[in-house]
């Protein structure tokens, strides 16, 4: 048990840097951003990135994984989060590929996860309906008739769901929202007949989808795990990828903070560098330390990711909450201390605030995760 | 069996058979032995404690035996560390000489100065106090006055010390001093030790608003010093006390080991937070997380230190984030108790009201004393993050 890296998390950290600097950098989002890309990734990109191994990260040793776990996974994320590179790792990967590792059939995860390994199918989880994340109260409807499961409700927010050859569809086989029984997850193919998918256009220039069900039906081969009982695995994968999301804003928030810190020092105003002014000094050493905090909660988080310890909960709500909060705060800054040029578009300053926003609301913010932190430890 | 595991085994059969049981629970400040040449004990448990471990010369385990400390190697004296935490054994004394003079001592004094103060030192005989900071040199440490005037064998001192904690019970103060007013800043200030007896050393304690005084003004009126008294070459003291000062984070631990006067704040808030509303419980919840991410960073750097990682960035935040938490903590709980948090000694108020109130003052200088917060963050902002002076 340590919070720092292996040599082999290293190296996988070090060629992910070196990858994404090449292949990837803050200009291929722009570029995707300005061709009006509807895809919202570029698929040659994510086959070299399935060619090194990243979707294989954290796969189940008979599915070809790599055995670097969710801390090698969190190095790689950091590293997607400072070029902004896209990617569809966290859908298909983290969330589809853990629930369906997590509580799928034999023939589930026969069928999809060397799929999601090689980089060969992409799933997306169709989880939120309110305009807030909050798991326990899911409405989209479950039942029985004839036979078949039926299902009738609404989601957003659903990542990646435009581009998804399946999704996986939470919904509410029992109880009232509210109640974390009652949930069940199904694998829901989008040319089904009764779904719709809407593509919807965020800020960050990357997509998600707005998916309708009208009564769709699927047979029991759809239902992943048991019925009604799905909530602690799906609960046990969020919280994977809500350290994931914190990963990538970490990388976010220190290339901007990095980006900032070499402008103060190039900045020449009243005759001096602005770096030399002690109010803004201060503001930076301040994101320092909370750079610094984040760091070491994040660690925490993703080594009880792949311990399955008992604290891995209230670790990632710790680490998500510190980094949807300083994500804010650094790119607030960020553009604040750029001064006019830090709200022109041609600084890329603009599309880090514009992806930490988008982070910062991915699967719980730091008032979420505050109230479920503090619910974790018994208050 | 290697010799450290044989090593382990000897000191843990040796901590179970002699330190007392009484002296294996957690400690409190009122209850800490202060080494020193009027060491008081609270009870015969605390006396035999003291003097088992001085007798077996681990007091100062590191040290030389032949200056009187135990003579373990590093990877001994951490084994040493880990039985005393696991066995729950609280330190027999403490004592700021052993633990900031000591080592700077051993790597700067001459032999007699070694001989003279060391063995003592290490015997808990000699209470130290250090003599730093003067009423006009606080954060700009290096403006001090206190003049020290050469007079034959002996430096004639004369000015004022302040904040100089427990200066009121202390045997002797290691000092800095002002040997060259022509030089510059740093480069005239001399380190030496004062024995506290001498005539014209007068002391005086500093009433603090928490109602309590642990910190003293020191008063030098044509104090007689010998000059075999100064440590390291005269004029040189500022890298001597640079050196001291690296010693403080190590010292200061053994504070937080032992058991600092801190506040398991969710245990004190529970009956205040009952029915409080999500505001209140968020605002715990933002408290409780800042401390938790405090100590994981603490986690992280004792393993990048043992990974021999560069530390010197992350290192430099501790200082700031540990005083600020533990300030905003008594802030917090102070509110959470709404006007039952305002009284330090009334009749009728809880005995964890009361120690919020006085946590609550006490702790305004945490962020104060040792390095102000703003100077932590200039440090921060110009060595870390390399940003122009």
């Amino acid at each position: 048990m340590t919070l720092l890296l292996d040599d082999e998390q290293r190296m996988l950290r070090d060629s992910a840097q070196q990858f994404l600097a090449t292949r990837s950098p803050v200009s291929a989002l722009r570029a995707l951003r300005d061709r009006g890309d509807e895809r919202g990734y570029d698929p040659e990109i994510w086959r070299e990135m399935a060619d090194l191994g990243w979707p294989a990260a954290v796969l189940p040793a008979e599915f070809g994984g790599l055995g670097v776990g969710y801390k090698g996974l969190g190095a790689v994320f950091e590293q997607v989060g400072r070029t902004l590179a896209a990617t569809p790792l966290l859908s298909t990967v983290v969330l589809a590929g853990g629930l369906l590792a997590e509580a799928g059939s034999a023939s589930q995860r026969d069928l999809w996860l060397p799929k999601i390994g090689a980089g060969e199918a992409l799933l997306a989880l169709a989880i939120d309906e309110a305009p807030r994340h909050d798991p326990t109260q899911v409405t989209l409807r479950a039942w029985r008739e004839a036979g078949h499961w039926r299902l009738d409700g609404q989601k957003e927010f659903v990542l990646d769901g435009h581009v998804a050859d399946r999704l996986i569809v939470v919904a509410r086989s029992a109880d009232a929202p509210g109640h974390r029984n009652g949930l069940s997850l199904f694998l829901v193919d989008p040319a089904a007949a009764g779904v719709q998918i809407e593509r919807t256009w965020l800020v960050d220039s990357r997509h998600a989808a707005r998916v309708r069900l009208a009564r769709v039906q699927l047979d029991d081969a759809a239902l992943i795990g048991a019925p009604d009982l799905a909530f602690d695995a799906l609960d046990c994968v969020l919280d994977r990828a809500r350290a994931c999301v914190a990963a990538e804003l970490l990388g976010v928030i220190t290339e901007a903070f990095g980006r900032t810190v070499s402008y103060l020092k190039e900045r020449v105003q009243f005759d001096v560098p602005i770096g030399s002014f002690q109010a803004l000094q201060h503001r930076a050493a301040r994101l320092y330390v909370e750079i610094e905090l984040l760091r070491s909660c994040l660690a925490a988080a993703l080594e009880a990711a792949d311990a399955g310890a008992d604290g891995a909960a209230a670790l990632a709500s710790l680490a998500k909450a510190r980094a949807s909060d300083l994500g804010e705060r650094t790119l607030n800054e960020a553009v604040q201390m750029h001064g006019g040029v830090g709200v022109t578009d041609v600084l890329d300053i603009g599309l880090f605030l514009k992806r930490a926003r988008v982070l910062q609301q991915a699967f719980g913010d730091g008032t979420f995760h505050r109230d479920r932190y503090a619910s974790l430890r018994g208050f | 069996m290697s010799g450290i595991d044989e090593f382990r085994a000897e000191v843990r059969r040796w901590l179970e058979a002699n330190c007392p049981a009484s002296m294996r629970t957690p400690i409190t400040n009122e209850e800490m032995v202060w080494g020193g040449s009027r060491v008081s004990f609270q009870n015969e448990d605390q006396r035999i404690w003291f003097e088992r471990m001085r007798d077996r010369g681990w007091f100062a385990p590191d040290w030389p035996s032949a200056c009187g400390g135990g003579g373990l190697g590093p990877r001994e004296q951490r084994v040493l560390e880990q039985e005393m935490l696991a066995l729950g054994c609280r330190l027999p004394q403490y004592n700021l000489g052993i633990w900031m003079l000591g080592p700077v001592l051993l790597e700067f004094g001459t032999a007699a100065q070694k001989s003279e103060h060391l063995p003592r030192m290490a015997r808990g005989e000699v209470r130290w106090c250090q003599g730093f900071s003067e009423p006009n040199a606080g954060s700009d440490l290096a403006s001090l006055r206190t003049a020290a005037v050469r007079d034959g064998d002996d430096f004639v001192v004369s000015g004022q010390k302040t904040w100089t904690s427990d200066g009121d019970k202390a045997d002797w103060m290691y000092a800095l001093v002002r040997t060259d007013p022509q030089a510059k800043k740093q480069q005239g200030i001399s380190f030496i030790m004062v024995d506290m007896k001498s005539p014209g050393v007068t002391v005086r304690p500093i009433e603090l608003i928490s109602g309590t005084s642990g910190f003293c003004e020191v008063f030098f009126d044509g104090v007689r010093v010998p000059a075999k008294n100064v440590v390291g070459d005269i004029n040189q003291g500022w890298g001597v006390a640079k050196r001291l000062l690296e010693h403080e984070r190590a010292a200061m631990s053994k504070f937080t080991e032992g058991g600092a006067p801190s506040l398991d704040a969710l245990v004190v808030a529970a009956p205040y937070l009952a029915g409080g509303g999500p505001v209140w419980r968020d605002r715990m919840a933002a408290a409780l997380m800042d401390q938790h991410a405090f100590s994981l960073t603490a986690r992280r750097l004792q393993e990048m230190a043992l990974a021999r990682e560069d530390v010197a960035g992350p290192g430099s935040i501790m200082k700031l984030v540990q005083s600020e938490q533990e300030s905003a903590k008594y802030e917090l709980l102070q509110q959470l108790m709404g006007h039952r948090g305002l009284s330090m000694e009334g009749e009728g108020f809880t005995a964890d009201e009361r120690a919020v109130c006085r946590l609550w003052l006490y702790t305004k200088s945490y962020t104060i004393a040792g390095g102000a917060s703003e100077i932590q963050l200039n440090l921060i902002a110009r060595r870390v993050l390399g940003l122009p002076a």
